[in-house]
């Protein structure tokens, strides 16, 4: 399993051989407060790099979710479309969104690292 | 414009809340515990809100008062009993609603609570009216603390001795620390509770007594969705200059007496409305699924022609599932019609349900 990469909208990436494991951060929950919906992607389906992969929602708005990188869906997480507080129970854990079968890695080099996030993250909410 | 604080300000700031600019104020969306634990604390214990940026409008007057009250409210004030309140709205002559408020009768005069994004506006549109006749004091040195929920009457009562014996709809003055504080049995919450109308200087002084004995501070956030699982209307949503009452579904806050007379703001066109109906109706709606609808979101009939639109729309943390309220035409208004719901470009199932989502407990009187 590769170091974990962070998006500037707040998603967590992780590869292990050619498949991304995609969901949203603690800092995203945090700021999003008690997510009551989520809406994935379709199995099979095909996303760009920074396009719309999903939705969630809080009690008080809808959130899109984008994905950090491009490629073929061929899984999602089933237990947080049926049960949407588990994303706030642990949000870089047992609630990731989606797997995807990259189309290129290199797409990864661009994002951040655990460091530069927290820090990024720090400085856009403040 | 400088933004406003209320003087339970400094509280929040103490109990981690998140603020929100609210109709000019800073206000706690939620605390550090979330909308859904605040919404449920509600429910099964007891909530405190600070609803001090709402208007606390005093006239004081006498009969010639109620006579001239009675050409802009559709209530029979004459036969109102003191310190006894009734839900009512400011309308123009067509009926549209300029605000939804509560008013109390008064010894000396009535208190009307009025929706802080229209207090000043309401108090122009009041005294033009009664044409500056009478003594008007829109409150700058009150606070307006609710407490709501199951356990409320208990600990309300061991700061206030007395307002227990208060029922539904009525308040009264009361002794805290040497001042007078107006309470009413009433909230918007569909729960059991009061509203404390409370000088500035003694709020915080008196929340923190309310939090001590475990009640908890809730915010904005769990207050929409508590007013929305009791089929509460929100002025700005449910409610504007475009909709009258009985296109709101308020009929039942409308005197019969009155209605037979008319003599009001907006009499004639809503006794037409009575006779001939009004042509959309607010409705709950209950999208099925998890699928949340919000606010704007169009609403077709089962052949996809357009039939209304959502005012309100959300996630019940007591229903454990989405509601909504809306406007549809009045043919798609019966409760278990299916409806479509737009959302993100693709229509999705619903149905048309009864109101409340969430049965309230008041505490009603004989009156």
């Amino acid at each position: 399993m590769s170091e974990v990469k962070f998006s500037k909208e707040h998603e967590w990436i992780t590869l292990a051989g050619d498949v991304a494991t995609i969901g949203i951060t603690q800092h995203a929950t945090e700021m999003l407060g008690d997510i009551v919906f989520a809406e994935l992607p379709e199995k099979g389906s095909n996303v760009e790099k920074d396009g719309t992969a999903g939705v969630v929602e809080s009690t008080k708005a809808a959130s899109d979710v984008y994905t950090p990188v491009s490629g073929e869906v061929v899984d999602i997480n089933q237990a947080i479309v049926d049960d949407p507080a588990k994303i706030n129970e642990d949000p870089e854990g047992a609630a990731w969104f989606f797997k995807l079968k990259m189309k290129d890695i290199s797409e990864l080099d661009s994002l951040m690292n655990k460091e530069e996030y927290d820090k990024f993250a720090k400085e856009s909410s403040s | 414009m400088e933004i406003k604080k209320t003087s339970l300000n400094k509280l929040h700031q103490d109990c981690q809340a998140k603020f929100v600019e609210f109709a000019g104020y800073e206000m706690p969306i939620q605390y550090s515990k979330g909308v859904i634990e605040e919404h449920k604390f509600t429910r099964s214990h007891a909530g405190i809100f600070d609803v001090s940026h709402m208007g606390q409008l005093f006239i004081y007057g006498n009969e010639n008062l109620t006579s001239d009250l009675e050409k802009i409210f559709p209530l029979d004030l004459k036969n109102l009993q003191q310190n006894c309140s009734k839900y009512s709205f400011l309308m123009n002559e067509e009926a549209g609603i300029y605000d939804d408020l509560i008013i109390t009768k008064l010894e000396n005069g009535y208190l009307i609570i009025l929706n802080a994004a229209c207090k000043e506006k309401d108090f122009e549109i009041l005294n033009n009216i009664l044409s500056k006749k009478y003594k008007m004091e829109l409150s700058n040195d009150r606070a307006l603390v609710a407490i709501q929920g199951p356990k409320a009457v208990e600990i309300l009562n061991e700061t206030i001795n007395g307002v227990k014996n208060l029922t539904f709809m009525t308040g009264d003055w009361f002794d805290y620390n040497g001042q007078k504080l107006f309470v009413t049995r009433s909230g918007y919450t569909g729960e059991d509770g009061f509203e404390i109308s409370i000088l500035n200087d003694l709020a915080e002084e008196f929340t923190k007594s309310l939090i001590k004995k475990g009640a908890e501070l809730i915010g904005l956030g769990a207050r929409d969705t508590l007013r929305l699982e009791a089929g509460l209307c929100l002025y700005g949503h449910e409610l504007d200059l475009n909709k009258t009452p009985v296109e709101a579904n308020l009929k039942w806050a409308i005197s019969k007496e009155r209605l037979s007379n008319g003599g009001f703001v907006g009499s004639n066109k809503i006794i037409n409305q009575i006779k001939d109906g009004a042509k959309q109706i607010r409705v709950g709606i209950k999208p099925e699924g998890r699928l949340i609808a919000r606010e704007k979101t169009k609403i077709f009939n089962e052949s996809e022609l357009p039939i209304g639109e959502i005012t309100s729309g959300t996630f019940g943390p007591s229903i454990n599932g989405p509601i909504a309220m809306g406007y549809v035409d009045k043919e798609f208004s019966k409760i278990d019609t299916k409806i479509l719901l737009e959302v993100r470009g693709k229509k999705h199932p619903a149905n048309i349900c009864k109101l409340p989502f969430y049965k309230k407990s008041y505490v009603k009187g004989v009156n």
